[in-house]
């Protein structure tokens, strides 16, 4: 393959690269000279549907697709919300674009609002990221002063606001309706679907809502054409996937020696990004496991780092997807208690409360996993944990968002992959209680019984 | 006509009924459990308890395509071809999982909780739970912290179904009670010092299908499957709500909304729910009474009532009948008011009838979805305007006159009624009967006009006599008894019978169809008055399906059916 030249993060390393004045230079704001220029806001749209743009955030639906949903000849006005609540676990791919690179951020909303017929654009970014926040106020500010935003932009019929709009920090503000209610200043509970934010969104409007790398891919594909972008990447293997193309940001994390976001064409292997960009796992030891973007979308073991990631690869060893092409590696030492035990207690914590299933099934798995830490696990616990990760969720439609499938999927691929971990260990540290089936009597045997 | 498909049987449903899955099911007599979804309120479909499989007819080929996911039937419209499956083991195993999710945390303290018998969550657990419960957790806590005058909330009883939520923010307008913290932590509560304490607070405990939400007012008064339910109208205001009396052994423990679509909806205020004290008031007065200078004598019945028969007919006769007067209070039901006005006509023909004094307090109070209650704070003003207007078509005179000729001297005797749920007059008030040669009070509590009467004639509440009273839009609803009357008393209305002579018991749907031959404004009430009542002066009114009506507390009549099923059996195994 030959060397990929990075197309997101051209500008990255150069100094003050966050300004207006170093984007322009590199080329910046020229795609929107283009549409503006000539192109009709359905022209746009076409161009990204060709090109194939699959949502950065984590479903992965088609941008363009998702744009077409809108109500045609809306009177009223049509909202964008980006989201910018960049909070999946080891996530930090949209934190580099808008602290680095502002601007091409901001040319690529101007682009999807014109296409849209967006008069008003929202950024939610989340609380956490105060230097994003500020650089990308600056550029906001800087894009209004030289007469990128606001009324009649360059001279033509288009104008557009653009709000940032800082999170209080909560892992639900990312789900795209949580992140609605919340910028409504409402407690952020998912709404229920139908009416989904094509029809009615923000504020009761039809609202498109997008990932920050979503848009930043939208200049390049205005600027070089669909057929550019769809040379990189996989192609689609089945009627039902459509295909992932594009340069993606991969963020590695976990037990590798060079930690950090990389720019890669689509489907990279998580091998090749280990060995050639992360510097091998840690510590001269091996690879046990790996998450293959984002805590959602599972666990993958080492045997299976060879999957290409991109969006129908990890589905095929039984993750959820591709999500957020963060990947967190763990090394031969890690135990998958531990592992398993985090990610159900952040699960727990995030979860909003809305919806029963989700509320009570992750705070029991919570409670099972946390028993089995601490050495009073049951092999019968398992199967309740399987049977709790099986039943929650939009997959079986069980719950109103996602986040209950994305709690699911890390009990799954753990206990699935894991098993005999899990057991080898819960008859060591458990060697009484283990192999008892009644709960009640396991109580006893582990001291947790009622004692009357 | 939309047809849908519940569990392999076929239903139709009028296309503008706009039903949703659970209610086109009910029809089908097939129940889908839910806790968060309520008729008066927001979807919110996030208690997961209604999850049904669905799928869609094809009209052509009778193919139906499924949705592979459970969808909640709260959300789904039932749609002319929609197909509904309720009973398959996906739906099954959902319902067990959030049943068990509900009572992980859950204090399963009924033997000590006021809902226990009429608590979804143990009906349910019985109809779609886990036999064995499979988590060890031992959450055994129940905080309870108080929410306002007349709520208290058991935190760790909660099922957060948001009802108690949606209703501040949607019916009461009030917004006070809002979701704190997060995930299973996630709690009802208000603001610090801004308690829920509007006029219809008291809704929020009806609305609660679980223990969490309490009336501070019923806690721990009495268990639910001791009392029974009567259905009744509110007499506090002329808006006139549907409600039930739950009572047991002749005591009134509780008051809570009927469903009603031409009044009240689902929801009643706390002025009706609460304020009931004067039902078993000890002061009530409770046999008839004569007045020897400053000694009272009580009379036996019927002796008592002959001894005002002839007082009046005395009093008749000394001064010539349109020097009498007959007060009517708006208290009084359309069957009473109808025999009392008779009774006048009859013994002192030129005697004036009189419409009682009409309380008014402040000024109408409506909240945000259009319940209100009403300043005129009486249930049937309109009703005894309609029978004083056809015995005494001349002039109407009101409470205001007849205390004016009172005064002048124009008015000799009276025979005034109340039953006004509280002391409504005043010794100033009372003094200006003073050349009254003969004054009879008839009412519930001892009042100075009372005390000045020669004689007094016990009243009963409402609660305590059945008959009809016309609302403020002119709805004709009919009020059940629920107790007996205090003991040493009884109904107005067999009082004002024996006064007219009438043999035999009262019976309050008799004397409406009397009344509806003698009085053209009751016409309508002939064929007797439906639940939801009948409109006079309109001539229309919604009539909901007999399964729709009950409380709100039930508000599915499957819900109650499985429930009585249960108990059927129950006795059998036994």
């Amino acid at each position: 393959m030959a060397e990929f030249e990075p197309v997101l993060t051209a500008n990255i390393h150069k100094p003050d690269s966050h300004t207006l004045r170093v984007y322009e230079q590199g080329g910046g704001y020229q795609a929107i000279r283009k549409v503006l220029g000539g192109m009709s806001p359905t022209d746009v749209v076409e161009l990204v549907k060709a090109s194939n743009l699959r949502g950065r955030g984590g479903a992965g639906f088609p941008c363009g697709m998702k744009w077409s949903f809108l109500p045609k000849d809306h009177p009223g006005p049509i909202y964008m919300c980006v989201n910018a609540d960049e909070s999946e676990p080891a996530t930090f791919n949209n934190r580099i674009l808008m602290e680095q690179d502002p601007h091409q951020v901001i040319e690529g909303i101007i682009i999807g609002c014109f296409a849209t017929k967006a008069s008003t654009a929202y950024i939610y970014i989340r609380y956490e990221y105060p230097t994003a926040f500020r650089r990308l106020q600056a550029a906001i500010d800087e894009c209004y002063a030289a007469g990128l935003l606001g009324k009649n932009i360059q001279g033509s019929q288009f104008s557009l606001d653009i709000y940032l709009h800082r999170g209080a920090a909560a892992y639900i503000c990312g789900e795209e309706t949580g992140l609605i209610e919340s910028l409504e200043g409402k407690r952020a509970w998912p709404r229920i679907k139908p009416p989904f934010p094509a029809i009615e969104g923000a504020f009761r409007k039809p609202t498109v809502v997008n990932n920050i790398e979503t848009m930043a891919c939208v200049p390049h594909i205005v600027n070089r054409g669909a057929d550019w972008f769809k040379s990189m990447g996989v192609p689609s293997t089945g009627p039902r996937d459509a295909g992932s193309y594009g340069p993606k940001l991969y963020c590695i994390s976990g037990h590798v020696e060079k930690p950090g976001c990389y720019e890669m064409p689509m489907g990279v292997t998580t091998r090749e990004l280990v060995e050639r960009y992360g510097g091998g796992v840690w510590k001269g030891r091996k690879g046990k496991a790996s998450i293959p973007g984002g805590l959602s979308m599972g666990i993958m073991t080492e045997k299976e780092w060879d999957v290409p990631l991109d969006f129908a690869g990890p589905g095929k060893v039984g993750c959820l997807g591709l999500g957020t092409a963060a990947v967190t590696i763990m090394d031969e030492t890690t135990s998958m208690i531990d592992f398993l035990h985090n990610s159900c207690r952040f699960y727990a914590h995030e979860s909003c409360g809305q919806c029963t299933p989700c509320r009570e099934g992750t705070s029991w798995a919570e409670r099972i996993v946390h028993r089995i830490k601490a050495g009073k696990g049951r092999l019968k616990d398992l199967d309740i944990l399987l049977d709790i990760a099986s039943s929650i969720g939009i997959i079986p439609g069980t719950t109103i968002c996602g986040l209950a499938d994305g709690a699911a999927w890390p009990i799954k691929n753990a206990i699935a992959k894991f098993r005999g971990e899990f057991e080898d260990d819960i008859k060591r540290t458990n060697p009484t209680g283990w192999m008892v089936e009644e709960a009640v009597e396991a109580l006893e045997l582990v001291g947790l019984g009622t004692g009357h | 006509m939309a047809i849908i498909t519940v569990d392999g049987k076929d239903i139709e449903v009028r296309d503008d009924e706009r039903l949703n899955v659970i209610q086109a099911a009910d029809r089908a007599g097939v129940e889908i459990p839910f806790y968060c979804w309520h008729p008066g309120l927001s979807v919110v479909a996030s208690c997961r308890m209604c999850l049904i499989e669905t799928g869609q007819k094809n009209k052509e080929t009778g193919k139906v395509d499924m949705l592979p996911k459970l969808v909640p039937a709260c959300q789904t419209p039932a749609k002319d071809g929609t197909v509904v499956i309720t009973n398959s083991e996906k739906v099954k195993a959902n319902q067990r999982f959030v049943q068990e999710g509900l009572l992980l945390d859950h204090p399963v303290d009924c033997s000590i909780c006021d809902q226990a018998g009429e608590c979804w969550l143990q009906d349910y657990y019985f109809d779609y739970g886990h036999q064995q419960r499979r988590a060890d957790i031992k959450p055994f806590t129940s905080r309870r912290r108080d929410l306002g005058e007349h709520v208290t909330l058991f935190v760790d009883r909660c099922v957060m179904c948001s009802r108690c939520v949606r209703f501040t923010r949607e019916v009461s307008g009030g917004g006070e009670l809002q979701v704190i913290d997060r995930g299973s932590h996630a709690e009802i509560d208000i603001f610090p010092g801004f308690p829920i304490d509007d006029k219809m607070s008291g809704n929020v405990n009806d609305l609660c299908p679980v223990g969490a939400l309490c009336s501070q007012d019923f806690l721990y008064q009495q268990r639910v499957w001791f009392m029974q339910p009567h259905n009744s109208v509110c007499t506090r205001c002329s808006t006139g709500c549907s409600i039930q009396i739950h009572e047991n052994q002749e005591h009134l423990y509780r008051v809570q909304p009927r469903y009603n679509p031409n009044v009240n909806d689902w929801w009643m205020c706390d002025i009706g729910r609460f304020e009931n004290g004067y039902v078993h008031a000890p002061e009530r007065i409770n046999s008839v009474k004569r007045r020897n200078d400053s000694q009272w004598e009580n009379l036996l019945w019927p002796q008592g009532l002959l001894a005002v028969a002839s007082a009046w007919t005395e009093a008749a006769l000394r001064h010539s009948s349109e020097k009498l007067a007959v007060v009517f209070s708006p208290f009084l039901t359309c069957e009473e008011a109808f025999l009392l006005a008779s009774y006048a006509k009859q013994a002192s023909p030129k005697a004036r009838l009189v419409l009682g004094k009409v309380p008014i307090v402040d000024e109408d109070e409506t909240f945000k979805k259009g319940f209100c209650i009403r300043a005129e704070r009486c249930p049937n003003r309109r009703g005894i305007e309609a029978i004083l207007s056809h015995f005494q078509p001349d002039a109407a005179v009101g409470w205001g006159d007849f205390i004016a000729q009172v005064e002048s001297g124009a008015i000799r005797a009276a025979y005034v009624t109340g039953n006004y749920p509280e002391v409504w007059n005043d010794d100033a008030e009372a003094a200006k009967f003073e050349k009254l040669s003969l004054l009879i009070v008839h009412d519930l509590l001892p009042t100075p006009l009372a005390r000045r009467a020669q004689f007094v004639v016990p009243g009963v509440t409402f609660a305590e006599k059945d008959g009809s009273y016309v609302n403020h839009a002119g709805l004709l609803q009919s009020a059940s008894w629920g107790i007996r009357p205090l003991e040493g008393t009884q109904s107005d209305g067999q009082s004002f019978g024996q006064l007219l002579g009438r043999r035999g018991l009262f019976q309050a749907a008799d004397v409406m169809q009397e009344l509806a031959k003698v009085v053209p404004f009751f016409a309508r009430a002939a064929d007797g008055v439906p639940e939801a009542g009948l409109n006079l002066v309109s001539g229309t009114e919604k009539t909901p399906r007999t399964t729709e009506l009950g409380t709100v507390t039930h508000p599915t009549p499957t819900f109650r059916s499985v429930a009585s099923q249960l108990v059927e059996i129950d006795v059998q195994t036994a």
